[in-house]
């Protein structure tokens, strides 16, 4: 799943280049991008380029994992068999995206270690979607239909990247997501179509929770976007988040007819000149609240994380050393033969 | 902050995914020993379907080639497959995520 | 309409309450299984893990399916799943005990208690899906050929933790030691002879359980010296998980398993 934390960095500084050499470096590294090549891990790049990618891949890497916990939520309740083994092979395929853009970012010189200190201690940034509360069954299928579908919008473009192995991770995602929004969708259908008065309010009024929240998901307004200048230069960032937000809404308008449910906005309405959806303003104070580390969620999320990560410090390290006693077992049996 | 020491290697994956093909680089994952790595290949990148072929590989263990382009070398002689952090120490100051 | 879901009866036959001690197994312990989902060690024992779980579901839901029309009321996997109450449940007492999150009224289980039942509940089911192989049910015979192949996977992975633990820091013996303690009267459930096995060996159902003793005890004393342990000495304790007597985790785990559907009675999901 995406992070729109990109855009909400700390303005870094760009050095001044240095030498001559470097410019010139640079200056080829900016043609191979807009010929469209691809960037390889050794590649030369600027080192902003570099700190960039490493920023945006870790944070979308962390957004994966902390995304496991508000689904994780509803495994062990989960309504039928069924919907528990789907549940389950959806948050694993999340572990797994964020494994592949944990290894993605190793490729540019750091380690997963150092990637998960920076998000345990609070420096490093995951989507802000995750930090609210899943409050019932119907939570699960929303974020399915709508989460998920935010995601995979921001992620189809990452496919293009111009940084190869984080394009080729987004591919592996690309693949594995198709089930992941049709199954949300799939479960509020059943419920609303099927199911009893007390389900469809449940369906509904998840709706009537999510639906803002996943607009926030594209990140603040293209005018306040610091850094999308230069991501979109280096062939980062391929789409704004306006336009994102906007291919969103109109796909979605359309699915929750379908579905029956409507969305918590009096202003949201089809504009026949602009051929899309007009939709009132988002509460962006809430969004930096919540970004901010202010959210109904965030302190529980890090704890959880950081729990894990140290109820498994024990785990870790035995296994490393069983494997260095192994290791020096094998040596002693080679020099003897 | 973790100990460098304790951090599992990381490991190349590369798997056949049906007979008569090559193997494909998939990625790569942490294991604590080279059995581990197999098992954890076969349940992150095939999710287990049967009759896959997997190699993993030490990531400190591949020679990688210089880039292509002459011009673009810039980094000192590093024949390693990746810039990565176990090959040389980052001081703590610079890590900005 | 009622205010919440009524309880389904079932008529238990000896065949009914054999398969369903194999389906309850393997439904509880995935049960448990999943609250490491989100919460694991480390990333990739995260996916593995529910992997685990997401087979032991497929073979909870093949044979629960088949105990239904086994059963002959019509029972599909859901009803037997969510709406049977805690006394018609037969899984093995050791499945319920807890595995990571501690409750109210016990503390919570850590990594070497998953691995270590992981290891010794594979075991079992091995020896039993071999057994089941040339059952005079068809159905049963083809529910063990595939899930044979999965639990072997299970057993090898669940095993090299043990190993790996057992053999690793001080630390990690300490608490492998201290999970084998806690698991090992559980077992001698695993091994019991009564009326169900009888029945069920004399129709060629499938093995009774105390025939899988012996190779049970070989393959875990291999793995478990490999790793440096020493199953504590035998007592008297037994339970009782297979009678439907359980212990008081099991109404925890099934009032949280259930909730949902109780609540919504008649609903589609």
């Amino acid at each position: 799943m995406y992070t729109q934390a990109m855009d909400t960095a700390p303005k870094e500084e760009r050095k001044a280049v240095r030498t001559a050499e470097e410019a010139q470096l640079e200056a080829r590294f900016e043609a191979r991008i807009d010929d469209g090549a691809f960037i390889e891990a050794k590649d030369w790049m600027p080192e902003h380029y570099r700190k960039t990618l490493v920023r945006q891949i870790s944070q979308h890497a962390h957004s994966e994992i902390v995304g496991m916990l508000p689904e994780g939520n509803w495994v062990t309740r989960a309504p039928t068999l069924k919907r528990k083994a789907i549940l389950l092979a959806k948050i694993q395929d999340e572990g797994g995206h964020g494994l592949y853009l944990y290894a993605a970012a190793e490729t540019l010189g750091v380690s997963r270690d150092q990637l998960l200190d920076a998000l345990h201690t609070g420096r490093a940034k995951y989507s802000s979607i995750f930090n609210y509360p899943t409050l019932t069954w119907a939570d699960i299928g929303v974020i399915g239909w709508l989460v998920d579908g935010a995601a995979i919008m921001n992620q189809v473009p990452l496919t293009r990247c111009s940084y190869a192995p984080y394009a080729r991770a987004m591919v592996r995602i690309c693949r594995e997501e198709s089930f992941h929004q049709r199954q949300g969708y799939d479960a509020l259908m059943v419920m609303m179509r099927d199911g009893t008065d007390a389900q469809r309010a449940l369906v509904q009024d998840a709706v009537n929770r999510w639906w803002w929240p996943s607009l926030m998901m594209f990140g603040p307004p293209d005018s306040e976007s610091t850094h999308s200048a230069q991501s979109a230069r280096w062939g980062i960032k391929r789409i704004s988040n306006d336009d994102l937000r906007q291919k969103f809404v109109d796909a979605t308008v359309e699915q929750a007819k379908v579905l029956g449910v409507t969305m918590p906005d009096p202003l949201l309405k089809w504009n026949d000149e602009r051929q899309r959806h007009d939709f009132g303003p988002i509460d962006w104070d809430e969004f930096w609240r919540v970004v901010g580390g202010h959210g109904p969620c965030n302190k529980e999320r890090l704890a959880a994380r950081v729990k894990a990560w140290d109820d498994g410090a024990w785990v870790r390290e035995a296994a490393m050393a069983h494997a260095d006693k192994q290791a020096r077992k094998q040596a002693v049996k080679e020099k003897a033969a | 902050m973790s100990d460098v020491k304790a951090e599992w290697p990381l490991w190349e994956v590369f798997v056949r995914p049906k007979a008569g093909l090559d193997h494909k680089h998939c990625g790569s994952l942490h294991a604590a020993d080279a059995a581990m790595a197999v098992q954890m290949a076969r349940e992150v990148y095939t999710r287990r379907q049967e009759g896959t072929s997997v190699w993993v590989v030490k990531s400190s263990d591949i020679t990688a080639s210089d880039p292509g382009d002459k011009d673009m070398y810039f980094d000192p002689m590093e024949d390693k497959v990746y810039r990565h952090p176990t090959f040389y120490e980052l001081p703590e100051a610079v890590n900005h995520m | 309409m009622a205010a919440t879901a009524e309880s389904v009866r079932l008529k238990l036959t000896p065949p009914v309450q054999y398969v369903l001690r194999i389906a309850d197994t393997c439904l509880i312990h995935a049960q448990r299984l999943s609250e490491w989902c989100g919460h694991g060690p480390v990333l990739e024992e995260d996916i593995a893990l529910t992997n685990m779980a997401l087979d032991l579901i497929g073979q909870a839901r093949a044979l629960l399916t088949h105990a239904g029309q086994l059963e002959g009321q019509g029972m599909d996997e859901d009803q037997l799943a969510f709406l049977r109450d805690e006394r018609q449940f037969f899984n093995l007492t050791l499945v319920e005990l807890p595995m990571r999150r501690s409750s109210a009224h016990a503390p919570g289980g850590d990594f070497a208690d998953t691995t270590l039942r992981n290891f010794l509940l594979a075991t079992w089911l091995k020896q039993l899906w071999q057994g089941l192989l040339s059952s005079s049910d068809a159905q049963l015979a083809a529910i063990a050929a595939k899930a044979l192949k999965e639990v072997r996977y299970h057993q090898q992975h669940a095993g090299d933790w043990v190993v790996r633990l057992g053999d690793g820091t001080e630390e990690s013996a300490s608490r492998m030691a201290a999970a084998l303690e806690r698991a090992w009267p559980y077992t001698a459930e695993m091994f019991v002879a009564d009326a169900v096995d009888g029945t069920a060996a004399e129709q060629g159902l499938g093995p009774a359980r105390s025939a899988l003793r012996s190779a049970w005890l070989d393959e875990v004393g291999a793995v478990l010296e490999e790793a440096g342990l020493k199953p504590p000495a035998d007592t008297p304790f037994l339970s009782t998980g297979t009678k439907g007597v359980h212990s008081e985790h099991l109404g925890f785990i099934l009032a949280e398993m259930q909730s949902l559907q109780r609540q919504h009675p008649g609903g589609q999901w």
